[in-house]
């Protein structure tokens, strides 16, 4: 549909599988309004139906254990050449998943289709207050022109308050 | 301090050339502070050369350094003169390199029989290249190892042959990897290579199949990328082709075919991934394909196999015109990814490759598909993007197994229906 003076609209109806448990799926009705110039991110309005699963206890454990180390974390590489990702950079590697799709949303029009190819360095930010801080570089995946494009991205989570892009920016890929 | 200009003054003097041989580890005991920042100082001595295994932290924890041949001297003269405990934990780092090498060669040796060959790693192209030739040697009188080229930087181009006999029977051309990155694609290719092999005999469609017809299977199509990716890039798509009067290297070897070459459907920008070349067949790696399936003159299929997106694609990408064989190679496609979907449920879309993922030009399916080839088909395999190129090796043998059928299919359709 085509909306005039603003842009395309698309209505979309898809089915949200966890990713962990596959399982457990919840249907999803959204939509995406694309404005004309591409220069703003595209609206996007969307109702689930049913319930997402809990993952307190996990998200707890994380953020206890993180909280704790005497080092901040650092990590390259993720996954890595073959496809692995160690037990303790999972959340690590969902974290930045969750923050990609925010960046990925930012930065998306009608003839784009971005992926999380792989994270190439995260490095733990010490802060004095309750949030986790963490500054990725990741790599997205442009399919429509096959680029690979690497982006910084500031990340905050807490279990509580939720994941939070502070600053991103998209760096020259080397020649 | 003074202690050591004069020694680093010492080491400057004594330089030689050989690289580990002679080459010693210690394991030093800092007994106090002192000593800490002594070792400390010199790790700093460019002259010196010392490669700290464990580094110095605090008094009492072992540190352990490779101290190069020509510096041994004067670092034990220093550790002793200022009253360090060291012992000697390698006498000589080169010998036990040789030794190290000796098993691996050995256990590659024992690699020369394809049942001990491990599938379910991704290889390097040398180990790849290496289970080729134990392929042919395992199956004498089905598989062999032609050349039909080699690559910008002078890899050999191989493609391995499965024949019963016959002279230019009808045949099924295969490829895998013609972008680097997606390794996916080589890893398949060799689990398939090797179950054409086993199954000859056992399995009937592929026994009814390499009873009339031949096929032709490439499984490194783009060397010099897939070597890149080992060696310094894990991302790399294209050739490894240099561009005049461009920083930017690489041919997109899937937008280098002369099929609606130079569309919106390729760059024509060198450092793109999708650049098309300065002009098709430009690169020495389709070339050479072109001539072969040229010469070869009786080729019936051409199964390009990529990465990743789940799909199975048949001509055109140039254009959103449907094929003139569209109703059948689609009513194909849907077959073969229904009896891809009943091995584990891994879903795939189907479809034109212009109408199911994008505008492409200069792709391998379009120009085979405009030279006669009538089933010409692109898969996209594993996963949707969760991976994507970094699909876990503990995904390989599941996507060569549920690819099987598909690509049986098609192979079965082309010989029940000749033209």
């Amino acid at each position: 549909q085509d909306i005039d003076g603003v842009g395309p609209k698309y209505h979309l109806e898809l089915v949200l599988e966890d990713v962990l448990h596959k399982d457990s799926t919840v249907n999803c009705t959204a939509e995406v309004l694309y404005h004309l110039g591409n220069t703003t991110a595209p609206d996007v309005q969307f109702t689930i139906e049913g319930e997402v699963k809990n993952t307190d206890e996990a998200d707890n454990m994380f953020y206890n254990r993180t909280k704790s180390l005497e080092k901040e974390l650092v990590g390259e590489n993720i996954p890595d050449s073959h496809g692995n990702v160690s037990p303790e950079m999972e959340p690590v590697h969902l974290l930045a998943w969750v923050a990609s799709g925010y960046v990925i949303w930012q930065n998306s029009t009608e003839n784009t289709n971005f992926q999380l190819a792989q994270i190439k360095r995260v490095k733990q930010v010490k802060r004095s207050d309750e949030h986790l801080e963490f500054d990725y570089t990741i790599l997205l995946h442009e399919m429509v022109s096959q680029e690979i494009i690497p982006w910084q991205m500031t990340v905050l989570w807490h279990p509580q308050h939720g994941v939070q892009v502070t600053q991103d920016s998209r760096q020259p890929k080397h020649a | 301090m003074k202690f050591l200009l004069v020694f680093a003054a010492l080491v400057a003097a004594a330089r030689s050339e050989q690289l580990f041989v002679g080459d010693q580890v210690l394991r030093v005991t800092p007994s106090n502070g002192e000593h800490v920042s002594l070792l400390r100082a010199l790790a700093e001595l460019p002259e010196v050369q010392v490669d700290f295994w464990r580094h110095p932290t605090s008094p009492g924890q072992p540190t352990d350094l490779r101290v190069p041949f020509r510096s041994l001297q004067a670092v034990k003269v220093f550790l002793e003169s200022n009253n360090i405990s060291y012992s000697i934990m390698i006498e000589d780092v080169q010998k036990l390199l040789d030794e190290e090498k000796k098993t691996m060669m050995k256990s590659r040796r024992i690699d020369r029989s394809t049942s001990t060959f491990d599938f379910a790693s991704y290889h390097t192209i040398d180990e790849i290249y290496d289970w080729m030739d134990t392929l042919v040697d395992d199956h004498p009188g089905l598989v062999s190892k032609l050349q039909i080229g080699q690559s910008y930087e002078n890899r050999p181009l191989y493609v391995l042959k499965f024949s019963t006999g016959g002279s230019n029977r009808p045949a099924i051309w295969l490829d895998t990897g013609i972008h680097s990155r997606e390794w996916i694609t080589q890893a398949t290719g060799i689990w398939t290579a090797n179950k054409i092999a086993e199954e000859y005999g056992q399995d009937p469609s592929i026994t009814a199949i390499l009873d009339s017809m031949d096929i032709f299977f490439e499984i490194i199509t783009n060397p010099d990328g897939f070597a890149y990716t080992h060696s310094s890039n894990r991302m790399w798509r294209k050739t490894r082709s240099i561009s005049a009067g461009s920083s930017c290297v690489g041919v997109d070897p899937n937008r280098n075919w002369d099929a609606g070459f130079g569309g919106s459907g390729s760059s024509s920008n060198p450092c793109s991934e999708t650049y098309r070349g300065p002009y098709a067949h430009s690169e020495r790696e389709v070339k050479s394909i072109v001539d072969f399936i040229r010469s070869h003159g009786n080729v019936k299929s051409v199964i390009s196999i990529h990465s990743y997106s789940q799909m199975l694609l048949f001509p055109y990408g140039y254009t959103t015109a449907p094929a003139p064989d569209h109703q059948e190679l689609n009513e194909l496609a849907k077959k073969a990814v229904s009896d891809l979907a009943a091995v584990y449920g891994t879903k795939y879309t189907y479809g034109s490759t212009a109408n199911t993922i994008y505008l492409a030009d200069g792709t391998t399916i379009d120009w085979a598909y405009d030279n006669g080839v009538k089933y010409s088909f692109t898969f996209e395999l594993r996963d949707t993007g969760r991976y994507g190129f970094l699909l876990p090796s503990s995904q390989i043998i599941p996507t060569a197994t549920e690819t099987w059928p598909a690509l049986l299919d098609i192979m079965v359709h082309v010989l029940e229906h000749p033209y």
